[in-house]
């Protein structure tokens, strides 16, 4: 799927998190069976508003994550289909054994949908800011791993994880982003959105990096260098038919995402190159290191997270070519 | 479909029937960890009359219909004493009982920690201690979403009380007022390297379930008519959950072993594995 996409920087910004909390609500109109969890963060995660619509429905498991995974497992494994939010950097950290032995490995179907990933959780600071959770996720067997880039793509997945059997990590950003696409466009797990064509270089991007790619392929557009933009909404698993085919028409890759050096998209878009098809590449990311509190736009200019830094890293990649 | 052989336990062995069969079980636990060169045997001995009473007096179980929806769930927490439990279920009629000398191989269904994709009527799986009550209140909790009577037991280690989450989940059962559920904790007093008490203390024990709003019993964990009384007795608790703190010894029923460290994951030697077998004869 091709969709020709033009960034407007007017464009409106909308709650990745209140999409969630509002899509759950109208899954759990349809579904009696969908329940949620959440650990004393409901109203920031946005799950508050399913508790409000089906208490009977919904378990606050307070500051307890590793006895809300565990608990999650046990629903499911009596057939709910279960939804367990928390902040992403909570939900990588703080219970991965839970999360290995109880969902992993059992394959049982629990949707863990963590929102505030990435730095651009902000001020609140390292504590606060998940940068590792796509490295984690992505490390388990059987879990399907999954970055929105916009509230549209957010209500997508989470539809698609509650009709998909099996655990599934969805990270969601705490700060509002652009819409990028229509009503009702066409999503599927598991299967990468071509956003722009272009021959020159492909910017493979994940969650609030995908705007940025955008904007960064229309700044390109100038210099006359036709940018290819490849949103990998699915990190796991990856699309690497997509991927590949990228790579072999444009001969030379970006990728960028919120989210450490190691172990996020950049390595699985590098292991799949490797073997199909190994053209040079350049990596946007936080590089190997913890960020510091401040506002979010500050901390993505701070770290090179910017639509100019994709910028950079897609001229330096076309003269390796 | 249901069969009057469903509404009870449809062993319901006497206690005479239920001491052969624990002692039967011992056995077998004895058996699979020589076969393995591996294993848990302590925790497995200390749990095998509590593991006895649950399968062949208290649950609602099928073991030609593992699936079915209004069985008791039985969650063994303590994942190491994965023979006792593989024992039981090859006893009922699980699975076979020669299968149980693949216990630990490679390929085998019987896996070195319980696993719930691979053994028939194995609710959960576990090996990393801590999750399993709290998996149990997820089986609970959903008993109560469904109205289905069905009740959820899960066993404990006591040195597996160690672990944080197991308060996260006390403190949780409590809070969403789960009668349906019942703890029973192997409180044998040995871990891995040493005694509870030298290890980590947990003492007063009974008093902490007590104060994270439990209904706690106290029993001897090798004496079937308490075992029975207090499974009967707590399923009248209203409002709360309840724990059954059931003294044990770790090694019980083979004398080199009971009480001895050494044994929480040491297989026996062949000669120690004769002498074992004579003494549960």
């Amino acid at each position: 799927m091709s969709q020709q996409m033009q960034p407007d920087s007017h464009t409106a910004k909308v709650s990745l998190r209140e999409t969630y909390g509002k899509t759950l609500v109208e899954l759990g109109k349809q579904d009696k069976n969908i329940i949620v969890l959440d650990a004393d963060l409901s109203p920031s995660t946005m799950t508050c508003f399913f508790a409000q619509e089906f208490p009977d429905r919904f378990f606050d498991c307070g500051l307890a994550e590793q006895n809300m995974i565990s608990i999650a497992a046990g629903l499911a494994a009596s057939g709910k289909t279960v939804f367990a939010s928390t902040f992403a950097v909570f939900a990588a950290c703080r219970c991965f054994d839970q999360v290995r032995i109880c969902l992993s490995q059992t394959g049982l179907n629990v949707k863990v949908v963590a929102t505030h990933g990435g730095i651009t959780v902000g001020e609140d600071g390292l504590s606060h800011q998940a940068i590792e959770d796509l490295s984690l996720y992505c490390a388990l067997p059987g879990f399907t791993v999954i970055v929105p880039a916009d509230a549209r793509e957010t209500a997508e997945a989470v539809k698609a994880a509650a009709s998909t059997r099996g655990p599934f990590y969805i990270r969601l950003s705490r700060i509002k982003a652009p819409i990028i696409y229509p009503e009702g466009y066409a999503f599927t797990v598991g299967k990468a959105i071509t956003l722009r064509e272009g021959n020159d270089v492909s910017i493979v991007a994940t969650g609030i990096m995908v705007f940025k790619a955008l904007e960064a392929a229309e700044a390109l557009a100038e210099h006359g260098i036709n940018c290819r933009v490849l949103d990998i909404h699915t990190i796991k698993p990856l699309d690497e038919e997509t991927v590949a085919k990228a790579a072999a028409e444009t001969g030379a890759i970006v990728v960028a995402e919120e989210h450490l050096a190691q172990g996020g998209l950049g390595s699985r878009v590098a292991q799949v190159l490797a073997r199909t098809k190994p053209v040079p590449v350049e990596f946007v990311n936080l590089g190997d290191r913890y960020a510091l509190s401040g506002k979010a736009d500050e901390l993505l200019q701070e770290y090179g997270l910017t639509a100019r830094d994709i910028e950079k890293a897609a001229k330096i990649v076309v003269k390796r070519k | 479909m249901e069969t009057s052989a469903q509404k009870v336990n449809q062993f319901d062995l006497f206690v005479p029937q239920l001491e052969q069969m624990s002692k039967r079980l011992r056995r077998h636990v004895i058996n699979m960890i020589a076969t393995a060169s591996s294993g848990h045997p302590g925790g497995s001995l200390s749990a095998a009359d509590i593991v006895t009473a649950l399968y062949f007096k208290i649950l609602k179980h099928d073991p030609h219909n593992p699936q079915w929806e209004e069985r008791d769930r039985f969650i063994l927490s303590k994942g190491h004493a994965a023979p006792i439990l593989y024992a039981a279920l090859a006893e009922c009629g699980y699975f076979p009982i020669e299968e149980l000398a693949t216990f630990r191989k490679l390929g085998s269904r019987l896996q070195g920690h319980t696993d719930r994709t691979f053994t028939p009527g194995v609710e959960m799986s576990a090996g990393s201690l801590g999750m399993g009550l709290s998996c149990a209140i997820g089986f609970a909790l959903c008993a109560r979403l469904d109205s289905r009577k069905y009740k959820t037991y899960v066993l404990l280690g006591d040195g597996e009380c160690d672990e944080g989450q197991v308060w996260e989940a006390a403190l949780s059962a409590s809070q969403f007022k789960l009668d349906n559920l019942v703890a029973i904790v192997d409180y044998n007093q040995i871990q891995l390297s040493g005694r509870t008490q030298d290890i980590m203390c947990l003492d007063p024990f009974a008093k902490k379930w007590q104060a994270f709003g439990w209904h706690t019993v106290e029993i001897d964990g090798h004496d079937f008519d308490q075992i029975i009384s207090a499974l009967q007795e707590v399923k009248a608790i209203k409002g709360k959950p309840s724990v059954i703190i059931a003294r044990t010894i770790k090694g019980k029923g083979v004398s080199f072993m009971e009480n001895n460290v050494a044994f929480h994951g040491k297989p026996p030697s062949p000669e120690e594995t004769d002498k074992a077998l004579k003494e549960l004869e």
